[in-house]
């Protein structure tokens, strides 16, 4: 009889969903069964479906969503005690039909090969799944030059934001002549909104270990260091239990796999600092100091960690490595169009039904991501705008849904594919709030270092908040532009460089909506608080009382069975009173 | 070398010596060097910086230098419960600014500060990487997804008593 496995999904979204009941729950009712093994695995993605509990018995792949602990006890007994599937609650089936099969069918998953299949604190289930056979086929059978080159034929481009094919950069790291060297994976994960590196780390820790040993092996570097922010303790938990394993099955350290590669790698935690994404930022806070960029050149794989050469690699781009070693540089460029190779990991989040993470062939229209993979805006309302590429990033509005996620496609819009985040927004989402909230962020990240960058957009964000107050003149609209180009001219790296981009793409495709704003005085997505003004019928009202009672800071008055008033001087526009209204009394304007 | 005395801290070389040696000799230690200092005194006091300058050899200058730059050090002591609500992308667009207000109004604390009983700091951060389970919020190592501002304030009225 196979073994029974029960995976409980123990990523972060995960437990935050309350995995970590349904887990205990299931070890107890379980743990006199030698015929059944509970297991924690990572994140396979479908996040807004959490607490997820897949079932593998033989070749049957069977997994529940949004399982609390009463349908654990559902599962237990009728699922593993009688061999009876539970319909109702099935989200994923391997060999019949379910409602999220199609969800899954649409991907190709390369770097998220193993994330929530696999336990990720454990080596030996990595190994079973081809795990180290790069990293094996690269020390035995291949020269440096040999791995670099299979990279660059790959065609893979650097996921972190910047879309520098890796080859390359490999290539120069690689001709730089040095008794040390580095190879740092960028783990910063800063971008509000992406979550794709913190599931690889979670659920796969082991992928970006083994793209890091191979990376090392071609550019010569004795010494890897993981920089990951410390927002993140699984993933930091998860890397150390990794490493120690690697370390103990001599995957990593000395002679690895009896050849003469020695490499080893440890951790730095990040203090919380956007700008340390920065490759030469990343560099000085590695070196102990304030992360502050500096100009290139020279260039991190000349100069870079003490001085000496550096390559930096996202840990996206560093789980795609012992795929392509293993599986060659043909069987990864067959999947994207023009000069964007492979796939590429979306998280999707804001208002969609199926928030979670995507792998999709690069190339695959917008609207598909947005429609079908992240299932559409929910509650009937219409969509807006698309998020791309974070704080760097812009926002695409419905006529340009056709783009194809690529780089240089996306880059024509205005916005850049960034790192992968996708935050989607509907009606009730104000366009001039969100260039708001973006510039308020650049404005604290700023490292202060560029008088543009730390000035330009405190001054960009004054505009924008007299905007939103409906204090605005349309002059102010120019000085936006001309300000946001000052900046883009004006700034070191690429903070400054990019801070701008949410404004420009904003004022390019929603201009009207900030005209209506200035002249009208008024927010149509009724989210600027200056703007919006609570009101209750008199005629609707039934003087429940309940908007009184549950005002949290008493601004509304009346007695009991008449109708009520909302004091306008007081109100906080939290919206609790049109939640509670029974009678759809109160209204926004 | 003298020793210097400790002032408000009590016992400061006994707990900061050994933390010292553990990072002496070595290269880029600042950050972790201060975490740990952070994590034996719950924050950066200033006179430990001082105590750091002087034991360690690293300039107060750039002690304080990086101490202020990162946002994950505090020049304050904080709370039992450290809360990071989640004011990234999607929790933005998900509402997470009514989740913080709620929590300013409920425990009469703003962003950065501590409630009068000391057990919790409230910090604004930017995405805690659980964005399809916006809006989020973190207490200690603890994230919770799917919050109303009502859902909020209840779960930390929950940790009152743990
Ligand atoms: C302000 C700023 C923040 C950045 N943040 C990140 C980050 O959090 N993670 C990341 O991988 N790259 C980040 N980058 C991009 C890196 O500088 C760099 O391009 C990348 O790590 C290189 O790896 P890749 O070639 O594999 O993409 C950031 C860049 C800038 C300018
Ligand atoms: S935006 Fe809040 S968790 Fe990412």
């Amino acid at each position: 009889m196979p073994k029974t496995l029960v995976k409980v999904g123990m990523a972060s979204c995960g437990v935050a969903a309350g995995a970590e009941p349904v887990y205990k729950k299931l070890t107890e009712m379980l743990k006199d069964r030698d015929d059944v093994e509970v297991k924690k695995v990572g994140c396979i993605g479908f996040c807004y479906l959490e607490p997820l509990v897949e079932i593998e018995k033989g070749s049957s792949r069977i997994t529940y969503g949004k399982v609390d602990e009463a349908i654990a006890e559902e599962i237990v007994e009728t699922h593993i005690g009688h061999g009876e599937t539970i319909k109702k609650y099935v989200v994923l089936n391997n060999s019949d039909e379910a409602p999220e099969n199609p969800r899954l069918e649409n991907q190709v998953r390369i770097v998220l090969r193993n994330s929530g299949l696999i336990d990720p604190e454990n080596i030996d289930e990595y190994i079973e799944r081809e795990g180290y056979k790069g990293l094996e086929k690269a020390l035995k059978e291949m020269s440096p030059m040999d791995v670099i080159k299979e990279v660059l034929d790959s065609g893979l481009r650097g996921r972190g934001g910047a879309g520098f094919p890796t080859g390359l950069k490999w290539k120069f790291a690689h001709m730089a002549k040095s008794d040390m060297k580095y190879f740092v994976c960028n783990a910063d994960e800063g971008d509000p909104g992406a979550f794709m590196d913190r599931s690889v780390l979670e659920g796969d820790p082991h992928s970006i270990i083994e793209g890091m040993a191979i990376g090392g092996y071609a550019i010569g570097a004795s010494e890897g260091i993981i920089y990951c922010r410390a927002e993140y303790p699984l993933a930091i938990k998860h890397l150390n239990t990794a490493l120690e394993q690697a370390r103990e099955k001599e995957l990593l350290g000395d002679n690895i796999m009896g050849t003469d590669f020695c490499f080893d790698i440890h951790i730095k935690e990040g203090a919380g600092a956007f700008v340390c994404g920065e490759e030469t930022a990343m560099i000085a806070s590695i070196e102990g100091k304030r992360g502050m960029p500096r100009p290139r050149p020279p260039f991190p794989a000349n100069k870079g960690v003490f001085g000496k050469p550096t390559n930096i690699n996202n840990v996206e781009t560093l789980a795609n490595i012992p795929w392509i070693i293993t599986n060659g540089a043909s069987a990864f460029n067959r999947y994207g169009i023009g000069r964007s190779r492979g796939t590429k990991v979306f998280a999707l989040a804001g208002k969609v039904n199926k928030g979670g993470l995507a792998e999709v062939p690069m190339g695959m229209p917008l609207r598909d991501v947005i429609f079908e993979l992240a299932g559409g805006i929910p509650n009937n309302k219409k969509f807006k705008a698309v998020q791309l590429g974070g704080p760097s990033g812009g926002c695409l509005p419905e006529a340009l849904l056709d783009t194809p996620v690529d780089y240089e496609s996306i880059n024509a819009t205005g916005a850049i594919m960034g790192s992968g985040g996708m935050v989607i927004m509907d009606e009730t989402t104000c366009i001039v709030d969100v260039a708001k909230f973006f510039l308020s962020f650049v404005q604290k990240e700023s490292c202060g270092k560029c008088p543009f960058c730390r000035i330009g957009t405190k001054r960009m964000l004054e505009i924008l908040e007299r905007i939103s107050r409906g204090e605005g003149k349309m002059e102010d609209l120019d000085l936006l532009e001309e300000l946001a180009y000052q900046i883009k001219d004006g700034s070191l790296c690429g903070l400054g460089q990019t801070a701008p981009n949410p404004v420009l793409t904003t004022l390019k495709y929603f201009r009207e909506e900030y005209e209506t704003h200035i002249q009208d005085k008024k927010c149509p997505a009724k989210v600027c608080t200056s703007l919006i003004k609570y009101s209750i019928d008199p005629e609707k009202c039934i003087g429940c009382t309940k908007c009184a009672r549950n005002c949290p800071v008493n601004a509304i008055s009346g007695e009991i069975k008449k109708a009520h008033v909302i004091d306008d001087s007081i109100c906080v526009r939290c919206g609790k009173c049109i939640e509670v209204c029974p009678v759809n009394a109160v209204s926004v304007e | 070398m003298t020793s210097s005395p400790a002032k408000g801290i009590e016992n400061m070389s006994k707990r900061l010596d050994p933390i010292i040696e553990k990072y002496r000799g070595k290269k880029g230690v600042t950050i972790p060097l201060l975490a740990d200092v952070q994590k034996e005194l719950g924050y950066v006091a200033e006179e430990a910086v001082g105590y750091l300058a002087e034991k360690a050899d690293i300039p107060a200058a750039e002690l304080f230098g990086v101490a202020t730059f990162y946002a994950m050090f505090r020049m304050q002591p904080e709370g039992k419960y450290v809360v990071r609500v989640c004011r990234g992308t999607a929790c933005h667009v998900q509402g997470s600014a009514l989740i913080g207000d709620q929590i300013q109004r409920h425990f009469k604390i703003k962003d950065g500060e501590t409630t009068s009983d000391g057990i919790f700091t409230l910090q604004y951060v930017a995405c805690l990487g659980c964005c399809s389970l916006a809006p989020v919020l973190m207490v200690g190592d603890e994230v919770y997804g799917r919050l109303t501002p009502d859902k909020a304030v209840s779960i930390l009225e929950s940790y009152r008593d743990k």
